[in-house]
């Protein structure tokens, strides 16, 4: 065990994630740590390598350095860790042959130990409709839907959610929040990442904010607001990176 | 700047975890079949997979219709069939892979091992395919009762061959597929691979071997052969054939140094290593590559 990653109930835990892809640093140093019963969002500006550190987490990029742990244990370069994630991409772009119900079998097949009600699952996220219709012909709405449904289909301990509610109508939006909702109360961490920082207002408990592949912020919303005297996310967040550039630009001139 | 855990204790954890994950019955979870049995869905309802068959029958069928016999029918298919295959392969297989490339990121995001997902990926991509060509060349003998002895013998060589050059190439498309991100440059990638081995190679080769004629070049023909699929498919179909016409100069050097039936295993060989270079080649990248 490590111990400082035992604090706090962290599940899942970035520790001095180092990446970077030929001359260009994506991650540098970066350190996270998302904690059961919590939501944390991941901000930053495009290119600041917030998918990056998701992939690091899920294993689809490897980390030049530093280690990925679950509960304390190391489980860099494995796969089985990944039984206790629920994934859901930005704008996923599934086969166009297959149907919601086809996925969703597929993803079962995949973890043929989790016990899972498919069923229960294409009620709850509204899919039965079009449940056995091809997914190429179903709207972007739709497939995000099915996107939220694969990541939630099982009861995983650490759901990874990029900008969950792209594409998704407004009904549909304040579903899948909802359900974010009851997934922190029934005890997840919850990452999110999401450009829209209205959407996360509420609903997120954690903030990382991501820079150049450095985090210049780690903390709670509510030390953030504290900390800028904003009330809104949107308002706290844009004072911090004011803040940042302006230390930035000192920095250069002196 | 932070490293990772000593070997021995990443080990331990690794165990700790793996063990965790096995079912109640101990057995492990077929990955392979489960993601085959998707891409099997997916691809053979796929349109161009459904033109490509449909191709192949009309053309088969014409050809029957004209030749009179299974046997003319599919002499006479030989060099489309070494044309076509590859490169319905290539290009099928490069664009599939760019399209699919989200989906086989949320496929490696679940708790399955890399090199598990790529057979059933790559599985999923040659079975349809060579389904496809099979049922091209079969259905028009079938409904024309033209399998006779001599018509199966050659059909089956037609599908092994023409099976064999589809894993490679199919392989071969993953391999540039994960090793290059930019798809016009794949496909170009992949184009280049086609179009030397099934039309500029063999001219290549006769240039050579006119250019340096005064030398003892036996040798060096059956090696040239070997490192082309393609002229070890022609080879194979053609040695069975017995038409020196249709051999290609690779192909005569090699039925008259070994004969029909070593030809013909040297053939096979050479094609099985042609499989499992690019299959190897294309693991290898897929559980190194940053997806």
């Amino acid at each position: 065990m490590i111990p400082d990653m035992m604090a706090e109930n962290v599940r899942l835990a970035a520790r001095g994630v180092h990446k970077a892809f030929g001359a260009v640093r994506v991650l540098d140093g970066v350190r996270l740590a998302l904690r059961a019963g919590r939501v944390t969002a991941v901000l930053g500006p495009n290119g600041s390598g917030k998918t990056t550190l998701n992939k690091v987490l899920l294993g689809l990029v490897r980390a030049d350095a530093g280690a990925i742990t679950l509960d304390g244990q190391v489980v860099t370069g494995t796969d089985a860790y990944r039984r206790r994630i629920g994934y859901m991409p930005q704008a996923p772009r599934f086969p166009d042959n297959l149907s919601p119900r086809e996925v969703l079998t597929l993803m079962q097949s995949l973890r043929p130990a989790e016990p899972v009600d498919l069923d229960a699952s294409i009620q709850r996220f509204d899919i039965g409709a079009y449940v056995d219709r091809p997914l190429g012909v179903c709207s972007g709405g739709q497939r995000q839907r099915v996107n939220a449904a694969v990541a939630l289909l099982f009861s995983p301990d650490v759901l990874i959610l990029d900008e969950p509610t792209a594409g998704l109508d407004p009904v549909a939006s304040a579903a899948l929040k909802d359900r974010i909702v009851h997934e922190r109360a029934a005890g997840r961490a919850i990452l999110v990442t999401s450009h829209v920082l209205s959407e996360l207002d509420g609903l997120t408990d954690d903030v990382v904010l991501l820079l150049d592949g450095r985090v210049q912020y780690e903390g709670s919303v509510d030390a953030l607001r504290e900390q800028t005297g904003e009330r809104s996310l949107e308002r706290a967040v844009a004072a911090l990176l004011r803040t940042e550039r302006a230390s930035v630009a000192t920095g250069e001139a002196a | 700047m932070s490293t990772v855990q000593s070997p021995v204790w990443l080990g331990a954890q690794r165990a700790t975890l793996e063990t965790s994950v096995a079912t109640p019955s101990g057995r492990t979870p077929s990955v392979v079949a489960a993601v085959f049995a998707a891409q099997w869905r997916e691809i053979a309802r796929n349109r161009w997979v459904l033109a490509y068959a449909i191709v192949l029958l009309l053309l088969t069928e014409a050809l029957f219709q004209m030749g009179g016999s299974g046997v003319r029918a599919l002499t006479s298919l030989l060099n489309l069939v070494l044309l076509l295959v590859p490169l319905v392969t290539s290009v099928f297989g490069v664009v599939y892979w760019y399209a699919a490339r989200e989906f086989t990121e949320l496929l490696l995001a679940q708790p399955v091992a890399r090199r598990r997902l790529w057979w059933g990926l790559y599985l999923g991509l040659v079975v349809p395919l060579v389904a496809a060509f099979s049922v091209g060349l079969t259905l028009p003998l079938v409904w024309h009762r033209a399998l006779d002895a001599e018509t199966v013998r050659l059909l089956a060589l037609y599908l092994g061959v023409g099976a064999a050059l589809t894993a490679s190439f199919g392989a071969a498309a993953l391999w540039i597929g994960v090793r290059q991100d930019d798809r016009l440059r794949g496909l170009g990638l992949m184009l280049g691979l086609w179009f030397s081995a099934a039309l500029a190679y063999d001219g290549v080769v006769v240039w050579l071997a006119t250019a340096f004629s005064d030398w003892p070049l036996e040798r060096p023909m059956l090696f040239a052969m070997l490192a082309n699929p393609v002229d070890l498919a022609r080879t194979a179909l053609v040695l069975r054939l017995d038409s020196a016409a249709l051999m290609g100069y690779t192909g005569a050097v090699m039925a008259r140094t070994l004969g029909g039936g070593p030809g013909l295993a040297v053939s096979a060989l050479g094609l099985a290593l042609w499989i499992a270079g690019p299959v190897w080649l294309a693991v290898r990248a897929f559980r190194r590559k940053d997806f």
